[in-house]
């Protein structure tokens, strides 16, 4: 049987079965077979908080969508082209996201009585007709995997478990997928078990070859190589280029890493990944709490580490008072903040952008701290080195604010070259800085930077003491005096302020300079913004780009930029704080576009409020 | 930065010692005075925290480490003012944060010695966690943690060693709470180093701090305290001439546990008790065992001074070998250096699935 090849330019793809049918593994093998063929790629993982919510419920459906295209794309798309569903929880839970004339291919073996009952399926879809405005591709999945691995020597439960890589194997030959990385992988995986290894090959390539023989599938897709822009790519997600940040941060600067951390969703992969480390002479230490592990981070500062300290919103909350410390004893500290849904534990496994302003102010004082936040999956990288830089510059604490979307998305991202890596070299104190050529001054500042010595421990003449209790400009010493203490608390503010001649100017996308209108955004909405940018674009709309890394303090020409447009709209995954920021600093009337659903914006969606607020010029 | 390749850390302290020697020392010779920082002491007149200072100030001297690699760490609480007096490195934290600070700067360099000064408030209310934590990992710090039964900075409410019943401004009709007893937790905390001592008591002062500093490990050393302020003579029966030696009693590895009038025997019921000295064979006493590796009778002892304060434990209840948490923390990156060699920044991040465009 000859079968014909389709053409496309992209597809979304949703992999959505129980949290115990590997939906992640199944998605990741995916994407790195996209990826090597050359295709740009972008991901969205969506799990249950709950590690094993019962089988077959709403609440445990796991998924795993990937954005594929033969150009660069910047978000893993809005609606699925194609759903994979194990059984009728997934399809039920993510039926509402496919639009009508998508593909879904159903594991019509899961689709029993009971099953189908759990999610208040009085009879299956599959068969009732109700789905008739899909394209439904009825596959037993279970029991073909069972068949296929019928003469192996393990148990039915593991051949059974199979099936995702009989899905991923039949998926693979759907858009012409690379295979040998898989095969590669499984061996790998399984190598201390080669009767599962060689089961979870042999599923996978018996979905190959089903899509291959079957007539259920009669056409197969290819999406051709992307061009992007040459070099040596890797697939990446946020949480684990954010500690490659790091790492490159501690070489770059020559400081040992030390971080302090107390697990918590969605964060707890960077404490992982720097764990695995050490032989980059990383310390990481998994303190009793968050209050413990900033703490130990700004201890191992006052020492001359570069101390770092990962959480999410919750933890943020309780190292408050520490990075208060950290803000008047003048230290560098790295504060990584993995935005999750809140309020209180929220929703730990959804995304949202609602830290802003606690990042900047919740703490007590006036107590300026830097906040950067990073725009896209890859970027995590270069912003953990920005906090590194400004943090041992100005011996500050910096707030890295990523999000749960960042964290777990993954995309391609092009390897930079070591030697095009920011130098971030510092030079302890080690002489006394006194007029008098013997005492040691620990508050006098750098007069460019407002920046204090760095004087650690171990250092011969220049013992001292910091603290939290006020210091006396210069000496450092205790002081309760009035103006002293103005002048310290404007010192501080100085300091921090003066970062923005030390950061890039806001660069505005507006390719034939005549756009009215602008789109601002800040951290993870960057995709999501550009693309609905791009798609106003191709319908012939004029509208302006810009978007924020640095949120405090703010690039020096952001007034100006925001002036010189008639409209300014910024959507924001909260209700609009930063809005409330830049209205207040610029008195800049700024139409804000806020849904808070513990999910990222779609470009559609985005596209709509952009179009509206151009049409109403 | 020669060391880079040898010892994991990339880092070489100014003086040219790496962050794997121990603490480095110094011929030269000190003395109190090189350790009196030019700050003007500002507790209360007659506090029990003067004497304490003096004393530490008076004992750094003899253990030869150059001043530089010391380092103090304090939290809040009048007694954690202390290191602004000592001409070391110091850092004066928030409350209760102390020992997890410390554990940072002492996990990250060995070659420091570091000391964390608390009070009972900041050690076993705010911070009672960190204090747990810091002694059952067994962190190579030193705390001397400070109890004078009672909130000082804050005006005199009760804390968590004060008394039941205990009258303060937040508690008029008496304090609810049971107290802790500090020795008794940092033995369920599994502590290597803890032990007792007084403020009055120079010499026993120091010879436990001498000891403490000689541990490898986390030593807690609870120091009853004198606030005259607002919990005055809360250990005068230790201090008082016609009592104290009947009170205390003395622990000393491998001597009979005895007061001047009192014995430490096995009871029948498989506890300790307390005896009439004279009424017990020399044989019956119990001898003390402080490098027992089993704490339940060190535990036993820390229960003695309950409730009245009859007789009262001084000295080092518990020291025995254990890792010391910094110690273990190098070994593992040395040993996942001398796996796999020190990292290299550009195969990290061309590990993994890697393709090539154009
Ligand atoms: C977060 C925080 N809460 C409360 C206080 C107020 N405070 C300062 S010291 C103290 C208690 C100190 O008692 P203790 O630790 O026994 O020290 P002492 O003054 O008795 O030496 C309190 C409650 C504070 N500084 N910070
Ligand atoms: S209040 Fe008490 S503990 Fe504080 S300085 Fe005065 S006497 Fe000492
Ligand atoms: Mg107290």
């Amino acid at each position: 049987m000859t079968k014909q090849v389709q053409q496309l330019d992209r597809v979304i793809i949703r992999f959505a079965g129980d949290s115990g049918d590997g939906m992640q593994l199944t998605g990741d093998r995916f994407t790195a077979e996209t990826a090597e063929f050359g295709n740009d790629v972008s991901t969205l993982p969506n799990f249950p908080a709950e590690i094993r919510a019962p089988a077959g419920t709403l609440p445990g459906v796991s998924s795993f969508q990937l954005h594929f295209a033969d150009h660069d794309i910047l978000t893993p798309g809005d609606a699925p082209n194609v759903l994979v569903a194990m059984n009728p929880a997934a399809l039920k839970a993510n039926l509402g996201d496919l639009p009508r004339g998508a593909d879904m291919i159903v594991n019509t073996d899961e689709f029993t009585k009971r099953n189908l009952q759990k999610v208040g399926y009085a009879a299956s879809p599959v068969d009732d007709g109700s789905l008739a405005e899909w394209r439904v591709h009825a596959v037993p999945l279970t029991s073909l995997t069972v068949k296929a691995l019928e003469g192996f020597d393990i148990s039915k439960k593991d051949a059974e478990r199979a099936k995702n890589m009989f899905a991923l194997g039949l998926l693979s030959w759907l858009y012409h997928r690379p295979t040998e990385a898989t095969v590669k992988f499984l061996q790998g995986k399984f190598a201390k078990k080669p009767d599962i290894a060689r089961a979870n090959i042999a599923a996978f390539q018996a979905g190959w070859n089903y899509g291959e023989t079957t007539e259920s599938f009669s056409v197969s897709y290819e999406i051709k190589p992307a061009s992007l822009t040459p070099g040596v790519y890797r697939n990446i997600s946020g949480n684990q280029a954010l500690a490659y940040g790091l790492i490159a941060a501690s070489v770059q600067s020559e400081l040992p890493l030390f971080l302090g951390s107390y697990p918590i969703t969605p964060a707890s992969d960077i404490l992982h990944e720097l764990s695995k480390h050490k032989r980059f002479g990383i310390r990481t230490f998994q303190a009793e709490d968050e209050i413990a592990g900033v703490g130990a981070a700004l201890g191992a500062a006052f020492g001359g580490a570069l101390g770092v300290t990962t959480t999410s919103g919750p933890g943020v909350a309780l190292k408050a008072e520490t990075v208060g410390l950290a803000v008047t004893t003048e230290l560098p500290l790295i504060v990584v903040d993995v935005q999750r849904a809140g309020p209180s534990t929220g929703m730990p496994t959804k995304t949202e952008q609602t830290d802003l302003l606690m990042a900047l102010y919740g703490r007590n004082g006036e107590s300026p701290v830097p906040v950067i936040a990073p725009a896209t999956p890859s970027d995590c990288f270069a912003a953990a080195l920005e906090a590194a830089r400004i943090a041992v510059k100005y011996r500050t604490p910096v707030m890295l604010l990523s999000d749960g979307y960042l964290a777990n998305g993954s995309e391609p991202w092009r390897l930079p070259e070591i030697d095009d890596l920011p130098d971030l070299r510092v030079e302890f104190t080690t002489q006394p800085n006194g007029d008098d050529g013997e005492t040691y001054l620990p508050f006098k500042r750098d007069p460019r930077t407002l920046a204090r010595p760095w004087a650690v421990p171990g250092t011969p003449g220049l013992e001292h003491r910091i603290g939290g209790i006020e210091k006396a400009d210069g000496s450092g010493n205790i002081s309760y005096d009035p103006d002293n203490h103005d002048l310290m608390v404007r010192l501080r503010q100085g300091k921090i302020d003066g970062i923005a001649r030390d950061i890039p100017a806001l660069e505005v996308d507006d390719p034939d300079r005549d756009a009215r209108v602008l789109v601002l955004g800040w951290g993870s909405t960057y995709g999501p913004i550009a693309a609905a940018v791009r798609r106003v674009r191709r319908a012939g709309g004029k509208v302006a780009q810009a978007h924020l890394r640095h949120l405090n303090p703010l690039p020096a020409n952001t007034g100006e930029v925001l002036r010189s447009y008639d409209k300014v709209l910024l959507p924001e995954i909260n209700l609009g704080q930063l809005a409330l920021l830049l209205r207040a600093r610029f008195l800049v009337d700024i139409i804000s576009y806020n849904r808070v659903r513990g999910l990222p914006f779609k470009a559609e969606e985005l596209a709509g409020v952009i179009q509206d607020v151009i049409d109403s010029e | 930065m020669s060391d880079i390749a040898t010892n994991g850390l990339r880092y070489v302290t100014p003086n040219g010692g790496t962050g794997l020697t121990l603490v480095p020392r110094t011929d030269e010779k000190q003395t109190l005075k090189d350790f009196k920082s030019d700050q003007e002491v500002r507790w209360c007149p007659g506090c029990g925290d003067y004497a304490i200072l003096a004393a530490v100030q008076g004992f750094l001297p003899e253990l030869g480490l150059r001043r530089e690699n010391i380092v103090f760490v304090s939290g809040i609480g009048c007694s954690s003012r202390f290191p602004y007096y000592l001409n070391t490195y110091g850092f004066h934290s928030i409350h209760g944060r102390a020992p997890a600070i410390a554990t940072g700067l002492a996990a990250s360099r060995p070659d420091l010695s570091v000391w964390v000064i608390t009070g009972d408030g900041d050690a076993l209310s705010i911070g009672g966690n960190h204090l747990i934590h810091a002694l059952r990992r067994n962190v190579n710090l030193n705390i001397l943690l400070f109890n004078n039964r009672i909130y000082g900075l804050t005006k005199g409410q009760y804390s968590p060693t004060s008394e039941v019943g205990k009258i303060t401004k937040s508690t008029p009709m008496g304090s609810l709470d049971r107290p802790f007893n500090p020795i008794s937790l940092a033995l369920g905390a599994e502590a290597s180093f803890v032990a007792r001592t007084l403020d009055s008591d120079r010499k026993h002062l120091q010879s436990v701090l001498r000891e403490a500093a000689a541990h490898r490990g986390a030593s807690l050393v609870e120091i009853y305290q004198n606030c005259n302020i607002f919990n005055d003579g809360a250990f005068d029966q230790m201090k008082d001439p016609a009592l104290r030696d009947d009170i205390t009693l003395r622990l000393e590895h491998g001597l009979p546990i005895v007061s001047a009038s009192k014995a430490v025997r096995r009871a029948a019921n498989g506890g300790i008790e307390v005896v009439d000295r004279a009424s017990v064979a020399e044989d019956e006493i119990l001898v003390h065992d402080a490098h027992n590796p089993d704490p339940s009778v060190a535990f036993a002892l820390s229960r003695l001074d309950e409730p009245a304060f009859e007789h009262v434990p001084l000295g080092i209840f518990r020291s025995v070998d254990r890792p010391a948490y910094d110690t273990l923390m190098a070994e593992q990156l040395k040993e996942a250096e001398g796996t796999r060699g020190p990292g290299v920044l550009g195969d990290l991040l061309h590990g993994g699935d890697t393709w090539r465009v154009g």
